[in-house]
C-alpha cells in the first residue's frame, strides 16, 4: 500500500510514472471488475443452496421470525431425523447407489467400446452410422418415449418373463433400463458415445501398432491398454453419468420403478407425506421437511463430485468433448 | 443385426478354412476384412439398440399420431384403429393450448440460445485466466449441472407456489436475483430509453437479467466447453496479436472469436436440445399420454415438435457454418 502511495507521489512531478500508474490503477480496476462478476455469479448459484440448508436447520420459531436471515437463532436436526424416516433413507439410498453405479458400469463398458469401434476401425457405412449417434442426441428421448412405454409393457421375449411373473411385461421394475443401457440407448449414451470416440480418436496409433505386434488381440488392446489410457474420458463419462442417472426422474417415471430404488422421486412425495403422517399442517413447516429432503438426496452427489471434480474438469478439458 | 452378420462372415471364414485347409489353398480375409468385422462387432450392441428403439420406436410414433391407441387393462399390449389425420386436425384445430404451448416453447427456446452461448463465453473467458481458488470457482459453476434435476426443481417451484410469504419469501428472495434488485430497475431503463435503445431490445434485455437464474443454471455444460476451447488456442496467436499491438478488444475479435467459433456450434446444439427437452411443450406431450391416455393426441405433439425444433436446429446450425471460421 505504502509503495502505490509513493508511486503516486513520484506520478504527480514524473509524466512516464504517470503514465504507467494509470495502468496499473486500469488494471487493478479491471481486476476489481472481473472479482465482482465471478464472486456476483456464484452467490447467484450457491444461493438456492444456502437458502436449503438454511431451511432445513431451522426451528418452527425460526421460520416466522422475520429476524432471522441466513443464520437460525435455534437450530436443530429435526427435520433431518424425521425426513430420514420417512424417506427411509439408508436403505432407499443404499439401493438407488446399487442401481446407479451399475448402470454407470454398463453405459461405461457399451459406450466406451461403441466409442471405440467408431474411433478405431474402418467399415463400410462408418460415416453414416456416426451420423446415427448424433442424431441420437439431438432427438429427445420424449418423442420416442410412447413407443418404448408400449415395448416394455408386452415384453415377452420368448415367453421368459410371463413364465416367471405370470404375467407379461416389466413395468415397475428395473429390467428396461438395465436393457436399454446394454443396448446403448440408455440416459444419454448418444452424447457418451460421442465423448469416448473424440477422445480415443485423439490417443496415438503407436500404443495399438506395438501392442498388436506384441501378440495382443483385438479385444485384449481395448479392453486392457486402451480404456486404461482413457481414464479422462472415463471419468468425464463416471461423473455425467452418476449424476444423472441418480437425478433422473423420466425414465424413473416412464418404466413406473418404484421409488423405494429411486430416491429422487420420493422428494417429490416427501411434502405430501410428511402432512398426511405426521399431522404437520402449516404449509411453510412442511416446506422445511422438505428442504432437509432435499439435502439428504443432494449430498451423496455432491460428495462424488467434490472427491472427482478436479480429475473431472481436466477431464473435461483433455476428454474432446470440444472435438 | 450386424451382430449376426458378422458372426455369419466368420463362420464362413471357419469353413473356408477348414475345407480348404486339405487343398492346401488357404483363402483367408485380408487385415483391413478383419478389421471391418471388428469394428462391426464393437459398435454392434448399439447398433440393435438403435434399431429397435430409436428406428422402430420414431416409426411407431408416427404409427401412433394416425390411429387412435386403445390399451386393453385384461391384456398386455394395445390394439391400433387407423384414423387418418384426426389427432393432426384436432391438435391443431381443436386442442385448446398446443399451438400457443408449441410456439411459446419454440420462441422462448431462440430467446435463450444466443443469451446462453455468450453469457457461457463470457463466463469461460473471465474462469480462463488464472486466478487464486479457480479450481473452488469452477467446482461452484458447474453446479448447476446438479443442482438442476428434475425432482429437486420440480420440489422447490411446487413449495414456492403453494407458499407465500413466512420464510420462503426469504428463498425466493435469495433464489432470483431479479427480484431482489436493490434498486430502481425503472430508473435504469428510462436512461437506456432517453439514449436512444429501441424498446423492443429493451425488454429483451431486462428480460434476460430476470431470468438470469434460468440461464446461469442452463450454461454450466456450456462453460465448459468453452473453457476447454480457450485452452486450445495456441498462446503464439496472441503473442503475435500483442507485439502487432492489438488492444484486448482486437484480439477478442480477431483472435478468439474466430477460434472459438466451430465450438459455438456445439453448444449452440447442445443448448436447443436441452432447451427443448425441458421445454412445456414437452410436458404437454406427457401429460396427455400418461395422465389423460390420449396417446395418438400425445404423439402428434411431440412429433410435430421434435420436427419443428430439427427444422430450426439445421436453420441456425446451417447459418453459422456458413460464417464459421475452420482453423485446421
Amino acid at each position: 500500500m505504502s509503495k502505490t502511495w509513493e508511486k503516486a507521489k513520484k506520478a504527480m512531478k514524473d509524466p512516464d510514472v504517470a503514465k504507467s500508474f494509470g495502468s496499473d490503477i486500469s488494471k487493478f480496476l479491471i481486476l476489481l471488475l472481473r472479482i465482482a462478476i465471478i464472486v456476483g455469479v456464484a452467490y447467484v448459484i450457491i444461493s438456492p443452496v444456502i437458502g436449503i440448508i438454511v431451511n432445513s436447520i431451522s426451528s418452527n420459531r425460526d421460520a416466522y421470525n422475520p429476524m432471522v436471515f441466513i443464520l437460525p437463532q435455534n437450530p436443530t436436526t429435526e427435520r433431518y431425523s424425521l425426513a430420514m424416516e420417512r424417506m427411509n433413507y439408508w436403505p432407499t439410498l443404499g439401493k438407488d447407489m446399487a442401481y446407479t453405479l451399475s448402470l454407470t458400469l454398463l453405459q461405461l463398458f457399451v459406450c466406451s467400446m461403441v466409442g471405440y469401434g467408431f474411433a478405431r476401425f474402418e467399415f463400410p457405412l462408418k460415416k453414416l452410422l456416426f451420423g446415427l449417434v448424433v442424431v441420437m442426441i439431438v432427438i429427445p428421448s420424449h418423442t420416442i418415449m410412447l413407443p418404448i412405454y408400449m415395448t416394455f409393457k408386452s415384453f415377452d421375449p420368448f415367453g421368459l418373463v410371463s413364465s416367471t411373473t405370470g404375467t407379461p411385461g416389466v413395468m415397475g421394475t428395473v429390467i428396461p433400463m438395465y436393457i436399454m443401457t446394454f443396448f446403448g440407448c440408455g440416459l444419454r449414451s448418444g452424447l457418451f458415445i460421442y465423448i469416448f470416440n473424440q477422445f480415443f480418436r485423439g490417443l496415438p496409433k503407436e500404443i495399438e501398432e506395438a501392442a498388436l505386434v506384441d501378440g495382443c488381440g483385438t479385444w485384449y488392446t481395448y479392453f486392457n491398454i486402451m480404456l486404461r489410457n482413457a481414464m479422462p474420458a472415463v471419468i468425464t463419462v463416471t461423473v455425467f453419468s452418476i449424476v444423472w442417472q441418480f437425478n433422473d426422474i423420466f425414465y424413473a417415471n416412464l418404466f413406473l420403478i418404484s421409488d423405494d430404488i429411486v430416491i429422487s422421486k420420493k422428494i417429490a412425495t416427501l411434502q405430501l407425506t410428511i402432512a398426511n403422517q405426521d399431522n404437520i399442517l402449516d404449509k411453510a413447516i412442511q416446506e422445511l421437511y422438505l428442504d432437509a429432503g432435499i439435502m439428504l438426496v443432494l449430498l451423496p452427489i455432491i460428495i462424488i463430485y467434490v472427491a472427482l471434480q478436479k480429475y473431472f474438469i481436466e477431464g473435461v478439458e483433455r476428454s474432446g468433448i470440444v472435438g | 443385426m450386424a451382430a449376426t452378420k458378422a458372426q455369419n462372415v466368420s463362420d464362413l471364414q471357419k469353413n473356408t478354412v477348414q475345407t480348404a485347409a486339405p487343398k492346401k489353398k488357404k483363402k483367408k480375409l485380408t487385415l483391413l476384412q478383419k478389421r471391418s468385422i471388428y469394428g462391426y462387432l464393437f459398435i454392434s450392441l448399439w447398433l440393435i439398440g438403435f434399431i429397435i428403439f430409436y428406428v422402430r420406436s420414431l416409426w411407431l410414433t408416427g404409427e401412433f399420431s394416425l390411429s387412435t391407441l386403445t390399451v386393453d387393462p385384461n391384456k398386455a399390449g394395445y390394439t391400433l384403429e387407423f384414423v387418418g389425420m384426426q389427432n393432426y386436425s384436432e391438435a391443431f384445430l381443436v386442442h385448446g393450448t398446443f399451438k400457443q404451448t408449441l410456439t411459446s416453447s419454440l420462441l422462448d427456446m431462440l430467446i435463450d440460445v444466443p443469451l446462453i452461448t455468450f453469457f457461457s463465453l463470457f463466463m469461460a473467458m473471465l474462469l480462463n485466466k488464472k486466478f487464486p481458488g479457480r479450481g473452488i470457482v469452477r467446482a461452484i459453476f458447474f453446479l448447476p449441472v446438479i443442482l438442476n434435476s428434475g425432482a429437486i426443481t420440480e420440489a422447490i417451484t411446487l413449495s414456492q407456489q403453494m407458499m407465500a410469504g413466512g420464510l420462503n419469501t426469504q428463498i425466493a428472495e435469495t433464489s432470483s436475483a431479479a427480484s431482489n434488485i436493490a434498486f430502481d430497475i425503472d430508473y435504469l431503463v428510462d436512461m437506456f430509453m432517453n439514449l436512444g435503445i429501441p424498446a423492443s431490445m429493451l425488454d429483451y434485455i431486462s428480460s434476460a437479467v430476470g431470468r438470469i437464474n434460468d440461464i446461469i443454471a442452463a450454461s454450466g455444460v456450456q462453460i465448459i466447453i468453452f473453457i476447454a476451447a480457450l485452452q486450445s488456442i495456441p498462446s503464439s496467436m496472441y503473442e503475435v496479436a500483442r507485439i502487432e499491438g492489438a488492444t484486448g478488444y482486437e484480439t477478442f475479435w480477431k483472435v478468439t472469436f474466430p477460434m472459438v467459433m466451430p465450438h459455438i456450434i456445439t453448444n449452440v446444439v447442445y443448448t436447443i436440445v436441452d432447451r427443448f427437452a425441458n421445454s412445456e411443450i414437452v410436458d404437454l406431450a406427457y401429460t396427455t399420454a400418461f395422465k389423460q391416455f390420449n396417446y395418438g393426441l400425445s404423439s402428434v405433439f411431440s412429433l410435430v415438435s421434435t420436427v419443428a425444433t430439427c427444422i430450426i436446429l439445421v436453420v441456425i446450425v446451417g447459418l453459422i457454418q456458413k460464417k464459421t471460421f475452420y482453423y485446421n
